[in-house]
């Protein structure tokens, strides 16, 4: 992995906006797979010790990504994202927000604009998210803190077993 | 109903007030004068900022001082500070998953 590629992350409060780039070193049309095809999103799109699980997705104006962030012990947390714009290559947005299994939204959500281009092999993502409230971004980050509690317990408790059988 | 933090910072005259506030506590009054504002409008500034506890009231006599709450702003960027932690993981994992794509193509 080269680590001259560039990762800036920008918060402007006020404005209630995150501002994120990241350089990757493929071409455009693979980078651009990745965002909008279910099972490379599947891959990558949940931090580990998360997974993630696309239920079904249909990638066109109108049309939605229903998938899960499952955590280490298997809890669920379902996301539906609808396509409100794509400018194919270059350009699409969502509209995010969490949702239960049934599929009913959590309102509000917040809205994601992710841009594409390519300069000497080096495809830049730009992803601007826009927050409507605070407090549905903290219970973002709260999903991802419980994974990794999950995941420290787990471990704990391993540790724990390893050393009765010494 | 209680504030959102970005709602309350959202507000150009609220951060004006922080920054203000940042320096030195002051006293509902005070602030009126200091933007040349009705009492009334000052209030309903502090109670928003109160809300997400922003600002912390201290009672000196018979005067109320509003100070600064530097943890809560702290709480939010540590919470920032996850988020991008996040996204930094997700991306070292696309990287991953672009280099495993180019492999397949040749």
């Amino acid at each position: 992995m080269n680590k001259d590629l560039l990762f800036d992350f920008t918060v402007d409060k006020a404005a209630r906006r995150i501002f994120i780039t990241r350089e990757f070193d493929a071409e455009h049309s693979l980078v651009w797979d990745a965002f909008t095809r279910q099972e490379i999103l599947d891959q990558w799109s949940a931090p580990a010790p998360m997974r993630c699980k696309t239920k079904y997705m249909d990638f066109k104006v109108g049309g939605r990504r229903f998938y899960a962030m499952i955590s280490p012990d298997g809890q669920e947390r379902w996301v539906l994202q609808e396509y409100t714009s794509i400018t194919p290559k270059t350009n699409f947005k969502l509209y995010n927000s969490f949702a239960d299994e049934a599929e009913n939204p959590e309102l509000p959500g917040s809205e994601w604009d992710y841009n594409f281009s390519e300069q000497n092999g080096i495809t830049k993502v730009y992803i601007t998210v826009y927050n409507e409230s605070l407090e549905r971004m903290e219970r973002l980050a709260d999903g991802f803190r419980i994974g990794f509690t999950m995941m420290l317990t787990n471990l704990e408790e391993l540790l724990a077993t390893l050393s009765k059988k010494q | 109903m209680k504030q959102d933090i970005f709602q309350a910072i959202a507000d150009p005259t609220r951060r004006a007030i922080l920054a203000l506030i940042a320096i030195q506590a002051l006293t509902p009054n005070v602030m009126a004068e200091k933007f040349d504002m009705s009492r009334q409008a000052v209030s309903k500034h502090i109670k928003v900022l109160h809300e997400c506890e922003l600002i912390k009231p201290e009672h000196s006599g018979r005067e109320i001082y509003y100070h600064f709450n530097a943890k809560k702003m702290l709480e939010f960027d540590n919470w920032l500070a996850q988020f991008r932690k996040n996204w930094e993981t997700q991306f070292n994992q696309l990287d991953e998953v672009l280099s495993t794509m180019k492999t397949q193509k040749k």
